[in-house]
């Protein structure tokens, strides 16, 4: 066995050979988007409107229902209200509920955020590389392709975590609300399984993306409003189990994106297992970290497989580095 | 001006093809609707939740408020979002900018063809949603047929304006800009898509209890206000055009790939 062989089979070499492709591959995404500090207006204060949009539209309906309440009639519900008690128990109950589901609105919106990064700079990522000429490059590169999916995943996160945090911050200074975070530890194990399952399969579409060519455009414009609506990134999704008939199937479905699992976890950590009258849940916050640690485990073997299954076919087909097909 | 028709129905025909991604047209328009539908119901829900947990007798005039605005958005989100992506595709991915701007003609009529298949769609979507939202939601919506002109008037100005620019959250789409502090109300004052909602919901709610803040003036005063902030953003438009293709010129940005 030659010296370059033997050194190339060496298991320090290789996992040192992938740990520096990781950190090569996230470099761009960490290092060089904050070269340029309009990445502030685009990633930090423009995806803010449009979570404010929906904050406004809780504000919206908060008000009317607060309206009703003091109107004349005062209705508390469905009838009117008894006495001065029951209106100030109903008006508070209004307050909360707003919170919560303004609180809910800027946990989705921090979600998104991750969400369209897994779409756009992951899913898509491939298929832009093949288009842009880099695809071939990293076919002849020696290191692992997981490692390059690897790179793209922690620098998404990364990078993407800076537009989340914002959103945070904007959340609880501009728009009031108020968290309880009465288990950080386990938040925080739910937070990571959820981005590591969710840019698990970002890391399968990518090989995914690859074979099916130019309609990656079309598959990730179409997972966006659908997803955000099926995982409810915008309302507990619990709601959708009140809608008789195609409501359960639809949240079914969305359930097997790891967000929606992961934001009913999060927002029954930061804002009580009581709130919305602990009627909107899915599950309980234990069982619904055991479903995520299990997607994120499926969904790098998945990753995987599909990414040999992509380089089978390559060599087979001889053009896996064909632009515009 | 043959020259300037010729390009705007060629960049069409092409911002059509690029948009379909060359798939099977039925296969794209399923996929322009299900999108908007979808964001449609992102708010059935919104509504139903909260009605679930915080007014059990529901507020219809409220839900088709907001309906009615969320679907007159889906041009904002897809011509607006999509005419910049004219110049983001065409530069960074295909890297056919600069044969294009080299030829001789319009870059700003060619910016406008390509946008104007992204309408052609929206239109669809629009009504799709509209439709289900009165078949299946219960979305009360009414248009009388002396409407009609004024409807069209306004559209009209709301799409051209759409090139121009916009803020989301300042301009009524999903709810009153009363909810809106007075130096939010003031910024949604001075856009002229605030106006085009705002005509686009008395024409087809009509009776509405929703408090807009622009109760006041009647519909022709509206459609004033929109005619002259029209022209302003239009304006405005090709005047930021200009002074960022000179920059782009000068600094010699116009075709810079950075493969991000």
């Amino acid at each position: 066995m030659s010296v370059a062989t033997d050194r190339r089979t060496d298991l320090k070499y290789r996992v040192g050979l992938n740990l520096r492709a990781v950190v090569g591959r996230s470099y761009p995404r960490i290092v060089g988007a904050n070269r340029e500090p309009s990445w502030i207006f685009f990633e930090a204060f423009l995806p803010l409107l449009g979570i404010a949009a929906y904050v406004f539209i809780y504000q919206f309906f908060g008000l009317q229902a607060t309206a009703a309440i003091l109107g004349n009639p005062p209705m508390c519900g469905d009838h009117v209200c008894a006495s001065v008690a029951e209106q100030n128990q109903y008006l508070a109950a209004v307050n909360a509920n707003t919170n919560a589901l303004i609180a809910s609105v800027v946990l989705g919106g921090t979600m998104v955020a991750f969400w369209l990064n897994v779409l756009w700079s992951m899913a898509s990522q491939l298929y832009w590389e093949k288009e842009i000429g880099n695809l071939q490059l990293y076919m002849m590169a020696p290191m692992n392709r997981m490692a390059l999916l690897g790179g793209m995943a922690v620098g998404g996160m990364v990078m993407t975590s800076m537009r989340a945090v914002s959103t945070l911050v904007a959340g609880i200074f501009v728009f009031g609300v108020i968290f309880q975070v009465a288990n950080p530890l386990l938040l925080l194990a739910v937070f990571f399984a959820t981005l590591i399952a969710l840019y698990g399969l970002g890391m399968m579409f990518a090989s995914l993306y690859l074979l099916w060519g130019r309609e990656a455009w079309n598959l990730s414009a179409l997972m966006e409003e659908p997803i955000f609506f099926s995982s409810g990134f915008y309302f507990p999704l619990g709601g959708l189990f009140r809608i008789p008939g195609w409501g359960p199937a639809v949240a079914i479905a969305g359930s097997f994106i790891p967000a929606s699992i992961g934001l009913d976890a999060l927002r029954q950590l930061t804002l009580g297992s009581t709130a919305f009258g602990g009627s909107l849940w899915i599950f309980n916050v234990t069982t619904e970290l055991e479903i995520l640690v299990g997607m994120a485990v499926l969904f790098l073997i998945l990753a995987r497989y599909c990414l040999a299954y992509l380089e089978t076919l390559a060599k087979r087909e001889g053009k896996l580095t064909s632009r515009h097909q | 001006m043959s020259t300037y028709w010729r390009t705007f129905k060629t960049a069409a025909w092409l911002g059509w093809e690029m948009d379909s991604n060359w798939t099977e047209p039925w296969l794209f328009v399923l996929y322009s609707v299900i999108k908007p539908v979808a964001g449609a119901f992102i708010l059935v829900l919104m509504y139903i939740v909260f009605v679930a947990i915080g007014r059990p007798q529901g507020d219809p005039d409220a839900f088709s408020y907001m309906y009615v605005g969320n679907s007159f958005f889906i041009f904002v989100a897809s011509v607006l979002f999509g005419t910049f992506q004219v110049i983001q595709s065409d530069r960074e991915w295909y890297q056919t900018i600069r044969y294009v701007y080299i030829s001789p003609i319009s870059y700003y009529v060619y910016i406008l063809g390509r946008a104007a298949s992204k309408i052609a769609v929206s239109v669809f979507a629009v009504a799709i949603t509209l439709v289900f939202g009165v078949m299946f939601l219960g979305v009360r919506l009414h248009l009388a047929l002396t409407d009609v002109p004024l409807f069209l008037v306004s559209t009209a100005l709301g799409l051209s304006v759409l090139l121009a620019g916009l803020f989301y959250v300042f301009c009524g789409v999903l709810f009153p800009l009363s909810v809106l502090p007075n130096w939010g109300q003031a910024v949604g004052r001075a856009i002229p898509l605030t106006y085009w909602f705002d005509i686009t919901r008395r024409l087809l709610t009509e009776g509405s209890t929703v408090n807009t803040t622009l109760g006041g003036y009647d519909a022709p005063t509206i459609l004033l206000f929109l005619v002259v902030s029209s022209v302003g953003f239009f304006g405005l438009s090709v005047l930021i055009y200009k002074i960022g293709e000179y920059f782009a010129r000068k600094a010699g940005k116009i075709d810079m790939t950075t493969s991000y």
